[in-house]
Formats: structure tokens, C-alpha cells, sequence
């Protein structure tokens, strides 16, 4: 009975809303948006396959990123706009518009920031 | 993999060799496992059954001789015409078609000497009519290489100062992935190539467009610019313009193709992007360097420009 003690605080923990954490399919759906769009080609990202580009910064870690592209806060809303359209915020910037959907961005921007 | 085309010789297309190899494979099958499951009931029969007296010269003369007589005489008159599909002589409603194996990409030559009005290099990428044979001449430019499209036919070794023929038949309108079969070296793996099999229509009208030299639009001057600064025509082509560079694929019509690095990338903006500047860690020992030379805007403009080459 003790044992179970803490696994209920952790079902507790996981269902707790605070952390900000978008639902499961919505990490997924981003997952493979990422996959297909192959941003691996420039990204290095954990848990996705042949993600070994080093054109732009390694997304490891990125939930704890400060700033996008070294410029921009890196806030839930910022990183969505920079997905829709990123050389419309930095002018400078390698990275293209790839022409995501609002809907594929929310889900891009879900997975990223499950990357502790 | 819609993108990337059907790669798999159990989802053979129609009309197609490997639809032939298929059906005497599954044929070959199921009268091996007729013949073992006889064997085995007799195996059976024999240990459960009490012994008696058998004739032994019957058994002999039709177990022995007569049953695999007719069972290999059947299936060598089943399997004897599929193995007759040898290529012909080319078409002449077609152009010649020549696949050069290199490491680690494919160059693709249609049309030839004689076919000057249909002649012209294009990479990773082959199309021909639905239902119409249309045969290729393989050859290689550094090692041996295999050409294999599973779901059309059977592999073909690509070998220096050799040319070996095949034939391609899809009587499906259907993208069909193509992968070197015989190890080639580092990047094998990443060696692959699309073939699409279109409406003879389609077909005319895609020769008819890579014919052209490159398109010449507003963006061409600044992409033409960039490109030459970057470096691309020591070892790429672009048909129209100064680059003749032979070591790499001709990319008069690269923004034209379905995939990038033989097969490595679907071919968009922010592949392209990457693989010019980062070719090195996609497919190392492609020869490809990193670009340094370009800012971001110079770099998303110049890949935009690639792929305006329809």
C-alpha cells in the first residue's frame, strides 16, 4: 500500500495543468510534421530520426532556449509566429518560410517545447 | 512515402517485370508447399499405418520419375517465358535512355548522339509513359553499383566500361523508389532515385521541359549570381548559363524533381536550404562542401532560385 503512495503523487503531478504541457497528440502530431518537413536537414532534434543538420542551432534543450534566433523571446506566441513566417522577423535570418499551416505550427511549437 | 515512391517488390506494379518475378515466386511457392505437404502426409502415413508389402517398382516409377516429371516440366513451362523478358532493341518512338551509377548519386541522360532533339542530363530522377517497355542502359563511372526499382524489376549491376540493359514497365500511373543494391561505398545507403511512371502525354510534355535550358525569370540574374559566388558551377551544370561543372548532378531543372541528394531529402525550401550549406553532415563524403560564403537572406534566396528551375 506504501508503494503506492508515490505513484499517486506522480499520477497527481501528470495531470496537473501548471506545467503548460500540450496534450499527447498534439506533441505527436508535431513530431511528425517535423519529421515529414524534414527539419532535421538543419536542426539537430532529439527523438527524431536522421536530425543531424548543424545549418541552424541543435534544438536539444529547447524549452529552456531564451531567445529565438538570438533576438526573439522565446514565449509560446513568439515561437508561433516565428514558425508561420521567420525571415518576416528576422530579415537575416538562413532560415525559409516552409509554408506551415497555423494548425502545423501549434503542433511544431507543442513538440518543441516538450525538449528539456 | 508518398514523396518517395513505392519501394517494395510485394507491391509490384502492373504490367511490370516484378510483377512477373512476383507471380512465379508466389506460383513456385505454393507448388513447393503442395509437394512438401504430400511428402508429409506419406512421411505420416508411413509411421502411424502398419507395415505391409509395397510395390516398390511402382512407387519408383511414378513417385520417382513420373510426379517430378510433370511437376518441373509444368513450372519450367510456367516460369520459361518470364525468363525470356529480355530487353529489346530501343524503341524509336523513345528516347535512349542512360543511367550512369556514381557515388553516390545517379546521372541520367536521355536522348543521346543520335537524338539531338530530344537529348539532354538531368540527375536521380527517371520518367517514362505508363504501359509502354522502356529500356535503360546502365553503366558506371567509378564502382560497381546496382540499379534496382523493386516494385518494376530485378536488380542490374551498374559496371565500369560495361553497359547492361533492363526493362522498365508500369502500366500504373505511380511513383516508384529506386535504391543502389550493391554496396558502393559510404553514402550507399543514401543512394536512391525516383522513377515516375506518367501518362504518355505527361511524359512528352516533361521531355518537352527538360529539353530547355534554364527558365529565365526576374529572380534569375541575383540566383545566377549567387550561385557563381557560392562556388556551384565548378562541379554543377545549369543548361543556359555559364556552369558546366560535370562531378556533380545537372540542376538545369533541379526544382523539377520530386527528392534531393539521390533520394537523401523531399525537395522544398527548407531542405534545400540545408543541404546547400550542410551537405557534409547529411550525406558525408558526398563532396559537397558547406557553403560559408552566402548571409541567411543570400542562402534562402539562392535555394529559392534553385527550386524556381521547373
Amino acid at each position: 500500500m506504501l508503494l503506492l503512495v508515490p505513484l499517486v503523487f506522480a499520477w497527481a503531478a501528470c495531470s496537473r495543468d501548471d506545467t503548460g504541457r500540450a496534450p499527447r497528440d498534439e506533441v505527436a502530431e508535431g513530431r511528425a510534421i517535423i519529421i515529414t518537413k524534414e527539419c532535421g536537414a538543419c536542426h539537430v532534434i532529439p527523438n527524431v530520426p536522421a536530425a543531424w543538420g548543424r545549418v541552424g542551432p541543435t534544438l536539444a534543450g529547447f524549452r529552456g532556449r531564451v531567445y529565438l534566433a538570438g533576438r526573439i523571446p522565446n514565449t509560446p506566441d513568439e515561437l508561433e509566429r516565428w514558425l508561420l513566417d521567420p525571415p518576416r522577423l528576422v530579415p537575416g535570418t538562413a532560415m525559409p518560410n516552409l509554408n506551415l499551416a497555423e494548425h502545423e505550427v501549434r503542433a511544431v511549437a507543442a513538440y518543441l517545447y516538450t525538449l528539456q | 512515402m508518398s514523396d518517395a515512391g513505392v519501394l517494395s517488390s510485394l507491391t509490384a506494379a502492373p504490367g511490370s517485370a516484378a510483377a512477373a518475378i512476383a507471380s512465379l515466386g508466389q506460383v513456385m511457392f505454393l507448388g513447393a508447399a503442395l509437394v512438401f505437404l504430400i511428402v508429409t502426409v506419406l512421411a505420416l502415413a508411413g509411421v502411424w499405418t502398419r507395415a505391409y508389402a509395397i510395390d516398390g517398382r511402382r512407387w519408383l516409377v511414378f513417385g520417382g520419375l513420373a510426379l517430378p516429371s510433370v511437376t518441373l516440366a509444368a513450372l519450367f513451362v510456367h516460369a520459361a517465358p518470364l525468363d525470356m523478358s529480355a530487353p529489346g532493341p530501343d524503341h524509336p518512338d523513345l528516347p535512349r535512355i542512360e543511367v550512369i551509377g556514381r557515388q553516390w548519386w545517379w546521372e541520367v541522360r536521355y536522348g543521346g548522339a543520335n537524338d539531338t532533339e530530344r537529348s539532354f542530363v538531368t540527375a536521380n530522377e527517371l520518367r517514362i509513359p505508363v504501359g509502354r517497355p522502356v529500356s535503360v542502359a546502365l553503366t558506371s563511372a567509378d564502382v560497381i553499383h546496382g540499379f534496382w526499382v523493386p516494385a518494376l524489376a530485378g536488380k542490374v549491376d551498374m559496371i565500369p566500361g560495361r553497359t547492361n540493359r533492363i526493362v522498365l514497365r508500369s502500366d500504373a500511373v505511380q511513383v516508384y523508389r529506386g535504391q543502389c543494391a550493391e554496396y558502393c561505398g559510404g553514402q550507399h545507403g543514401l543512394m536512391a532515385f525516383t522513377v515516375v511512371a506518367t501518362s504518355p502525354a505527361d511524359f512528352e510534355q516533361w521531355l518537352a521541359t527538360q529539353v530547355q535550358p534554364a527558365r529565365v525569370d526576374d529572380g534569375f540574374v541575383r540566383g545566377y549570381a549567387l550561385f557563381d559566388r557560392a562556388g556551384c558551377p565548378a562541379c554543377h551544370s545549369i543548361r543556359g548559363t555559364m556552369a558546366a561543372g560535370t562531378s556533380g548532378p545537372d540542376l538545369t531543372h533541379v526544382g523539377s524533381r520530386r527528392m534531393l541528394a539521390a533520394g537523401t531529402l523531399r525537395n522544398h525550401i527548407g531542405t534545400m536550404t540545408g543541404w546547400i550549406s550542410g551537405a557534409e553532415d547529411l550525406k558525408p563524403g558526398s563532396g559537397m562542401p558547406a557553403d560559408r560564403t552566402l548571409n541567411g537572406a543570400e542562402l534562402r534566396t539562392l535555394a529559392a532560385w534553385l527550386l524556381a528551375l521547373q
